[in-house]
């Protein structure tokens, strides 16, 4: 059954992956960086306590710009490193697809952020605590910032494949989510909707993972919203395949 | 058995690997000799599958490494060049994981695991991590790897660089201990080593198999192959190489060296598979000279390796 090798071979995959970055430093550094960033943002940046609203708007909306930097770090190690490291010509030669590589190693590394998202928890705890938040909206907010960070996370696989440089990967995930993000941002499109016609101005801020962010972080959980993320994540791991699969050094 | 058929590969202008056609069935040990950049490496990373070749095809058992490759792989272990080893990861768990992939579980993964650790020496690092190993016990991790699952073809890329005599003396009995149930191919720069493991040998350089022999045969091209060194006690045996040269068999003569009041001589036979010592013994004594040493000589691999690769 070749579905029932996918998901066995991923999970394999997958399982080694996350051991390996709990076996390093990396996993550690990340989920305390994180930790600090939101939390320095959301108290110092938006008052949260002085704000007077049970809610956790100043503390998701800043998800974008710290995925941005961070996600890249954790998703420029996952091919170059590889490749760096020369064990990619094992993984590659193992009876295993290289979509079940690919996912293997993809949802690893979201569940990895997602771990670190779990952990901001103390926060929805207090917002309880302090008031009668709206659970419906806080938890979207989570779905909203994991999705999206599997959408970085999936671009910087793919650039990560690219190169053997993980300074080069970072640097390129970094503007390409930079990108994604922009596109959709205010200033960027009121620049677009002076002169052109209104349906490329909604494409650009269509491709934007701010608007998808927003309109779900709101608590409206859209299937649109739901289906733009998978299919920039979907696109993003085959074209990560078929660079792997074209590649012309170790 | 390992069919290579036509394999060529082609990076940008530079032909790496160019149309290499053989066979290696079960109980051959092939070694593939070749300068650096010659195209060893490279014909192994598309016989593994590693890299998709420009033309041509790989059938390993059957399974074509194209069109059949989860198949293909299945049966085979790789070991690639400088044992890349995942370097957080400890030697048990690292085998764990391949294991797991491999298809084994539960206790049979365990036990197959275990005997793995046990047949490449690695008990005493089996809780170490890989990157505070040596690079000889990193080798050593990465061969257990290809042996984990007991595959019928083995692809060895320079198992034994790195390694001290003794531990490259192991690598060899184990290799040749294997090789009764499973077709083994393996690159080395290490001539002695095609001497004293492979029963075939073939030399690559430029992308092309240029020799195809058992050792032996290889040895024979040499031209020193079956030539008799003789060394005589005075020097003053002024027809001496003469007489040698009109012995029945004997194509001709060369001094090699007049040293300590001895004359050492090197007699080449017309033919190297009908032995002169003995009549070149014969003619010396008779002339009562007294003979200090004689050395057939068995024609050295390295000549024949620089032959072949530089003069084509």
């Amino acid at each position: 059954m070749p579905y029932t090798n996918l998901l066995r071979n991923s999970r394999i995959i997958m399982k080694r992956e996350l051991a390996g970055y709990f076996g390093s430093p990396v996993a550690y550094v990340f989920i305390v960086i994180f930790l600090l960033l939101t939390g320095f943002f959301t108290f110092y940046i938006s008052n949260f306590f002085e704000a007077g609203q049970a809610d956790l708007k100043g503390f998701f909306q800043w998800h974008p710009w710290l995925f941005m930097f961070l996600v890249p770090a954790v998703a420029m190690r996952l091919w170059a490193e590889e490749r760096r490291l020369g064990t990619i010509e094992l993984l590659l030669t193992l009876p295993v697809t290289v979509t079940e590589v690919i996912l293997g190693k993809f949802l690893a590394a979201w569940c990895f952020i997602g771990i670190a998202l779990v952990l901001t928890f103390p926060l929805v705890l207090t917002v309880m605590y302090l008031g009668n938040p709206d659970v419906g909206v806080i938890l979207c907010g989570y779905i909203g910032s994991f999705l999206m960070a599997g959408t970085f996370l999936s671009v910087g696989s793919m650039t990560s494949a690219l190169t053997r440089s993980q300074v080069v990967s970072f640097i390129l995930a970094v503007v390409a989510c930079l990108f994604l993000i922009l596109a959709g941002f205010a200033p960027v499109t009121s620049v677009l909707s002076g002169w052109a016609p209104v349906w490329l101005v909604d494409f650009v801020s269509a491709t934007s993972v701010l608007s998808h962010f927003a309109s779900i972080s709101r608590g409206v959980l859209d299937l649109r919203d739901l289906l733009y993320y998978l299919s920039v994540m979907t696109l993003m791991i085959f074209i990560n395949g078929v660079i792997l699969q074209n590649r012309e050094s170790a | 058995m390992i069919e290579v058929k036509h394999l060529t590969k082609q990076f940008g202008n530079h032909l790496a690997v160019d149309n290499i056609s053989f066979t290696a069935q079960k109980g051959e040990i092939l070694g593939f000799l070749g300068p650096n950049g010659a195209g060893k490496s490279t014909t192994m990373r598309m016989i593994t599958g590693f890299f998709p070749p420009t033309s041509g095809t790989v059938i390993i058992g059957g399974d074509d490494i194209s069109t059949r490759s989860i198949a293909a792989r299945r049966k085979m272990g790789y070991l690639p060049e400088n044992a890349p080893v995942y370097p957080d990861m400890t030697v048990a768990r690292y085998l764990d994981f391949c294991a797991e992939i491999r298809g084994l579980s539960g206790a049979a993964k365990r036990n197959r695991v275990a005997q793995t650790i046990e047949r490449c020496f690695l008990s005493t690092v089996r809780h170490q991590a890989v990157n505070t190993l040596s690079k000889g016990y990193k080798q050593r991790v990465c061969f257990a790897q290809s042996i984990l699952h007991d595959p019928d073809y083995l692809i060895l890329d320079e198992p034994t660089d790195g390694l001290d005599p003794n531990q490259k003396h192991e690598v060899r009995l184990m290799i040749r201990e294997m090789s009764v149930t499973k077709a083994i191919i393996f690159s080395t720069h290490i001539l002695d080593e095609v001497d004293t493991v492979c029963n075939r040998a073939m030399i690559i350089a430029d992308g092309k198999v240029v020799a195809d022999d058992t050792p032996k045969g290889l040895r024979r091209r040499s031209a020193f192959y079956g030539a008799v060194l003789l060394t005589v006690h005075g020097t003053s045996h002024a027809d001496l190489t003469d007489s040698l040269g009109r012995l029945d068999g004997v194509a001709s003569v060369s001094e090699v060296e007049t040293k300590n009041d001895r004359l050492t001589l090197r007699i080449f036979p017309k033919d190297a598979d009908l032995p002169i010592a003995d009549r070149v013994i014969a003619s010396v004594g008779e002339r009562g000279i007294d003979i200090a040493s004689v050395f057939v000589e068995q024609g050295r691999l390295d000549d024949v390796f620089r032959t072949i690769t530089t003069n084509q």
